[in-house]
Formats: C-alpha cells, sequence, structure tokens
C-alpha cells in the first residue's frame, strides 16, 4: 500500500532543510511525496505529515538524518511514539486555536493542483461572482467589511466601487506582493501555500470591475514563490481559469508576475505603479489616486495579495460568514506573523481583538532565548517598538492608533532584553536613507542627519540639545513627506526614545 | 566574456522583452541574470529601443539594488540585515560573514568569487537570522553554521 507524505515546498522551510528530508523520502518504497505549502508552524518545520486512517499525523522539526529512525518508529504507520510525533496536525494547539479563513488552505493541499484547489472549495468564489453584476461584487466585498491587508487599512469595497465607477475601457488590477517589511511573511506563505487563492481573488477583482489585465508585482527577494506562481498561472490558463472567455462565461482576464528589484520604496503603491512602468520607483503624489489614474494612467485597484487572498472565501462563504469575525471597524481575521526572538514564530491567523500578550505569550511561548522580551515592534520596520506595558492592547486597527501604533500588514518581531534601543533607532534612520526614493527632502536629507544626530546623542556629545534636534527632525520627517517611509520612520524613532530612553544615555 | 557576446546578450534581452507593457525592468532583469551586471556601454542601445534616453534608463539601473554596473562574483552571499534577524543574532552573523570573506558589503573578494550584499529582509523570519547564496536561502543560522557554509562554497571551487 502506497503511502502519502507532505512535505513542504515553501521556502522557509527548505531554509531549515526541507528538500534534503524530501529527497530522502523520496529513496523509499511505496510511498508517494506531495510537496505541500507550509501550515505556518515555522518553528516545527521541516514538518512531515503523514496521512492515516485517522488523519494526518505530524512530525517536526525532522532533519533528514533523523528519517531511518522515524521509520523504525513507525512513521510510515503513523505510529506516535517517536520524540518527534506531534501527534494528528489538527490537534496541534497552535494551529488548532486559529481562526483560519485566507489560510484555510495553507499547507493541506498541494499548491499547484487544480484538483486539490477546486476539492477544497476553489472557485466557487469565481463561479458565483460570474452570475453576479460588478455592482453587486463590489456590495459584497463591501458588506464583508475587508479591509486592505497591505498596511493602509483602506475598505476595499471602496476601492473597488471607485475603479468600477472610473470611465474607461482599460482598466488594470495590481497585486502588490512587494511584501518588504522585517518580520512579515504572511504574504509569501500564501503565494507558496495556496496561489490560487490569489489568482482567484484577482480574477474576480477583474470581472468585477471590467479589467482583463492583472499584474503580480512580486519582490524578487521570493524566488519559491515566482516559480509556484507561474506554475498555477500555468495550470490556470490552461484549465480555461485565465485568459479569454472563462469557463465561458464571456469574460477575459490576463495575468502576469513582474520581478520587483530589492527596493523598499516599491510597496508603496504608486512607487509600485512607476517600477510596474518601468520607471525609478518614485513615488507619486495623490491626488490622482490610483483607482482613477493608476498603472498607465488608467483605473487600477491595487491590493495587497492578502486582500486580494480574502476575496475568494468571501465570494464562496458569503459576506457575513466573513464579517461575523472580529471587533468594531476591523471586520474579519487578520494573519498574524510571530517572529523575532520567540520560542514559536510562526503565522497566527485570527479574528481582530486578540490581546498582543496573547500573541507573544500564549502562541509565541515567551523568548526563543529564554531571556525576558523588552520590546516588540509591531507593523514593520516602520511601526513604533512597544514596551511591556503596552501588550494588553487589543490587536485592531483602531485601538493601535489610539496609542500611537499601526497594525500595518500584521508582523510582530520581538526583543528579548538584551537588545539596545538607541542601536535599533539608529538602524531606522539608517535603513530609511538607504531606501528612500529621494523625492521629499525631510526624508532623503533628514534620515542622513537622523543617523548622525542618533550617533552624537549615543556619544553624548552636546546630548540634551541633540536630543531636543532629533526629536525636531522627526516631526518634520513626519509632517513633510508624501508616504509612510519618511513619514513613519519616526516613530520607531521616537518610541525607542520614549520608551526606553535609557539606551541613549549608556 | 568577448564584447561582442555580451553585445548579443543584451539585444537577445531586448527583442525577448520590448513588446511587454512597461519592458525595461524584465531587460533589465534578463540582462542582469545572464552577464552578472548592466553594461554601461550597452545602456544606449536599451535606450533607443525602448525609445527613451540613455540618462532615463541610467537613472533606473541605478535606483534598483539589484542592478549593477559592474560584474559581480562568481557567487553573491546576501546577509539579512533587517528587524527579526537583528533579535537572533544577526548583527553576529553580518560580523561573522564580514571576518571570513575579508570584505564589507558591496565588495567582491580578493580571487573575484564571492560577493558580499546587504538584503533587507528575505521573508523567512520566522526562522531567523538568514543569508541567501545565490538563489539558496539558509535559516536559523549561527556564526557556525554561516562559517561552514562559506568553508563549503571555497572548498567547491578549488
Amino acid at each position: 500500500m502506497t503511502t502519502t507524505i507532505y512535505i513542504p515546498r515553501d521556502s522557509a522551510a527548505i531554509s531549515v532543510g526541507a528538500d534534503f528530508v524530501a529527497n530522502k523520502l523520496a529513496q523509499l518504497d511505496e510511498v508517494e511525496i506531495i510537496r505541500n505549502g507550509s501550515r505556518g508552524l515555522f518553528w516545527l518545520e521541516p514538518m512531515v505529515e503523514v496521512q492515516t486512517d485517522q488523519g494526518r499525523i505530524a512530525y517536526g522539526p525532522v532533519t533528514a538524518d533523523q528519517i531511518d529512525g522515524l521509520i523504525e518508529a513507525g512513521m510510515l504507520e503513523g505510529k506516535q511514539d517517536h520524540a518527534l510525533c506531534l501527534g494528528k496536525t489538527d490537534d496541534i494547539p497552535y494551529l488548532a486555536k486559529q481562526q483560519r479563513l485566507t489560510f484555510e488552505r495553507a499547507g493541506l493541499i498541494d499548491p499547484v493542483s487544480l484538483e486539490d484547489y477546486t476539492a477544497h472549495e476553489g472557485y466557487q468564489g469565481l463561479q458565483r461572482a460570474l452570475g453576479m453584476t460588478g455592482q453587486a461584487c463590489v456590495d459584497e466585498v463591501k458588506a464583508s467589511g475587508l479591509r486592505g491587508r497591505g498596511g493602509a487599512a483602506f475598505p476595499t469595497g471602496i476601492k473597488w466601487q471607485t475603479v468600477l465607477d472610473a470611465p474607461g475601457e482599460k482598466k488594470y488590477i495590481v497585486c502588490n506582493a512587494d511584501e518588504g517589511d522585517s518580520g512579515t511573511f504572511a504574504d509569501r506563505l500564501q503565494m507558496e501555500a495556496d496561489p490560487f487563492g490569489l489568482i482567484e481573488g484577482m480574477t474576480i477583482a477583474g470581472i468585477t470591475v471590467g479589467a482583463d489585465k492583472g499584474y503580480i508585482y512580486l519582490r524578487e527577494e521570493y524566488p519559491h514563490a515566482h516559480q509556484i506562481l507561474n506554475e498555477a498561472i500555468a495550470n490556470a490558463e490552461q484549465h480555461n481559469w485565465l485568459g479569454d472567455n472563462i469557463q465561458n462565461s464571456g469574460k477575459h482576464f490576463h495575468l502576469e508576475v513582474r520581478l520587483g528589484a530589492k527596493s523598499y520604496i516599491c510597496g508603496e503603491e504608486t512607487a509600485l505603479l512607476e517600477s510596474l512602468e518601468g520607471k525609478r520607483g518614485v513615488v507619486r503624489a495623490k491626488p490622482p489616486l490610483p483607482a482613477l489614474e493608476g498603472l498607465f494612467g488608467k483605473p487600477t485597484i491595487v491590493n495587497n495579495v492578502l486582500s486580494l487572498s480574502s476575496i475568494p472565501g468571501i465570494f464562496a462563504k458569503g459576506a457575513a460568514h466573513y464579517a461575523d469575525f472580529g471587533m468594531g471597524r476591523s471586520r474579519g481575521t487578520m494573519p498574524f506573523q510571530l517572529a523575532g526572538n520567540l520560542k514559536q514564530p510562526g503565522l497566527v491567523e485570527l479574528a481582530f481583538g486578540v490581546t498582543l500578550r496573547e500573541l507573544l505569550e500564549d502562541f509565541g511561548g515567551g523568548s526563543a532565548s529564554g531571556r525576558p522580551l523588552r520590546a516588540v515592534q509591531v507593523g514593520g520596520p516602520l511601526g513604533p517598538y512597544m514596551p511591556e506595558s503596552q501588550w494588553d492592547t487589543q490587536m485592531d486597527y483602531e485601538a493601535l492608533i489610539q496609542i500611537g501604533g499601526m497594525l500595518g500588514h500584521g508582523g510582530l518581531v520581538a526583543f528579548d532584553d538584551s537588545v539596545d534601543m538607541a542601536e535599533q533607532a539608529r538602524f531606522s534612520m539608517e535603513f530609511c536613507a538607504e531606501e528612500s526614493c529621494g523625492k521629499c527632502t525631510p526624508c532623503r536629507v533628514g534620515a542622513v542627519r537622523g543617523v548622525e544626530t542618533i550617533d552624537k546623542i549615543r556619544a553624548n556629545d552636546e546630548r540634551a540639545q541633540n536630543t531636543e534636534l532629533l526629536k525636531n527632525l522627526c516631526n518634520t520627517m513626519e509632517k513633510g513627506s508624501l508616504c509612510a517611509m519618511g513619514g513613519m520612520t519616526p516613530f520607531p524613532v521616537m518610541s525607542a526614545l520614549n520608551h526606553f530612553g535609557e539606551d541613549f544615555e549608556k | 566574456m568577448i564584447a561582442s557576446t555580451k553585445h548579443q546578450a543584451v539585444l537577445t534581452a531586448i527583442n525577448d522583452n520590448k513588446e511587454l507593457e512597461g519592458a525595461l525592468l524584465p531587460i533589465l532583469h534578463q540582462i542582469q541574470h545572464d552577464l552578472g551586471h548592466i553594461p554601461s556601454e550597452h545602456v544606449a542601445d536599451i535606450a533607443e529601443a525602448l525609445n527613451l534616453s540613455r540618462a532615463e534608463v541610467h537613472g533606473v539601473v541605478s535606483f534598483y539594488h539589484t542592478f549593477t554596473t559592474k560584474p559581480h562574483g562568481q557567487h553573491v552571499i546576501e546577509v539579512c540585515r533587517a528587524e527579526s534577524c537583528q533579535a537572533k543574532g544577526g548583527r553576529e552573523i553580518e560580523a561573522a560573514v564580514k571576518e571570513a570573506l575579508g570584505v564589507d558589503y558591496e565588495q567582491t573578494t580578493d580571487d573575484g568569487q564571492i560577493t558580499l550584499e546587504p538584503v533587507y529582509c528575505l521573508g523567512n523570519c520566522a526562522c531567523s537570522p538568514s543569508i541567501k547564496i545565490d538563489s539558496q536561502i539558509y535559516g536559523r543560522l549561527t556564526t557556525q553554521s554561516v562559517e561552514d557554509l562559506i568553508q563549503s562554497l571555497r572548498s567547491e571551487q578549488h
């Protein structure tokens, strides 16, 4: 009897040896190996799952040289005696406690198998959308309460409405897959685990507003995602889920992946559009909104990977199902990404409202080093560092804004007490200097001066005056920059200064 | 590589991509991939094919970290400098790699084999710290495992 074994082709799993494990398993007789996506339990990768009568049994983290021992202990029969056995995958508390909507299929299926995708509710959303008017589709998205998951949290339905109403024959759908924020990997996981979810979401967006062309702007640092997306697009084209006259509906939608070229600022939507047009990634002034004058001057929906990947489920299960999760004006679920110095880093998709402390302690398991946690940067490199006094904040767009924070793309990077917060503040300025597109002077020049000023403060060179100067500089950057790069670099800097001021006086 | 072959690679990249919307980045990616750099002497060919000025093409080449005007080494090591890796000892990894290679960022070892570059996040933040060697990402590194990786990269060259 052939045993089915799952081992991810996810790039994080591969980075810690999944390919070696897969190669070793491939030498066995009567074994079928499926390279699935990751479940997002990254501290357990490479995680091997064996299909049994009782469901999938997980083992991890597995190295290639442990395979012989696992087989002797009955892994192929799903025996659970070996120390690496994690029991039934579905019962692992980290996974069982989650509310997975967007990531429902992650790790369950072979990411490039259309058969697997359609067997797990795939393309039911598009089938439904094909029978609806554009306005009815937009209303469905509005009713779901979905807000842009890239970081800005703008209501997705309103953006779609603007593009639907914009005059013009030619419109575009652009997916922002330039996931440059440190501490975030949900877009990558989604694209590597369930690329059809993104493809279907973009297709629904296309038929809704009458756009027949879509681009996925993917960062170059994601070669595995690139490969998987291209395989999935080819499969979708072959089975008429992309291209002309999709499923005999008379609707057309073509999709192409374009690579970025290592520029953080190209994650900003207008810089991204410039880059797609073949130009320097320089931020555009708004208005005009990209929804009215976007790619090549045409009305364009620019949405993040997670926003678009949430769309198929909203159409398949209905908007109300999605909107039932969450709190206040933050509806649905958020894929939080636990990173940095945590024992159990990974992806945690939950309804809005969970506290930061629950994420850090109940899921993250505390620090990896065993030392006390001291600071958590929430929302990427432009998000503030939060001290322990703020960890009981509920993770919700508005609640975070109230305390001067932001949810951003949902990344959390935890630091233990060995961190030097003055060094972290300096790095924020250094990163801004490195990645500024150069358009706004407060960002371009301010970041360089910021590094110099922090160096002076740390060297006790006119410390009081230079601290005041740094505060002024941050204010100028915040108020005088077009986009979040210059406008929000002050967040991590000022939070370090306000909450961890002692580190600047060493 | 002799000059005419280089020129041929540039012309091929132009021909393969020039009909695309926003063709410049795809063209530059293909040249960078095939030649390891964008030869300044052929920027004029790209500009002419796309009806752009040489300054515009140069502006794009110089804007993006990916595109370089000088050839890089046979291998490229990219070390993640971003926050998640910092929280897990990334700064020690940076120091260890620089020490082992004897070069700083944006430099190539004396034997022309390995170029060192910084990278700001590889999306491998749940397995920090990370580096990338050519197209392969390595996670959960220690200073020891990084030195071993560099050692084995060097020994496969001899």
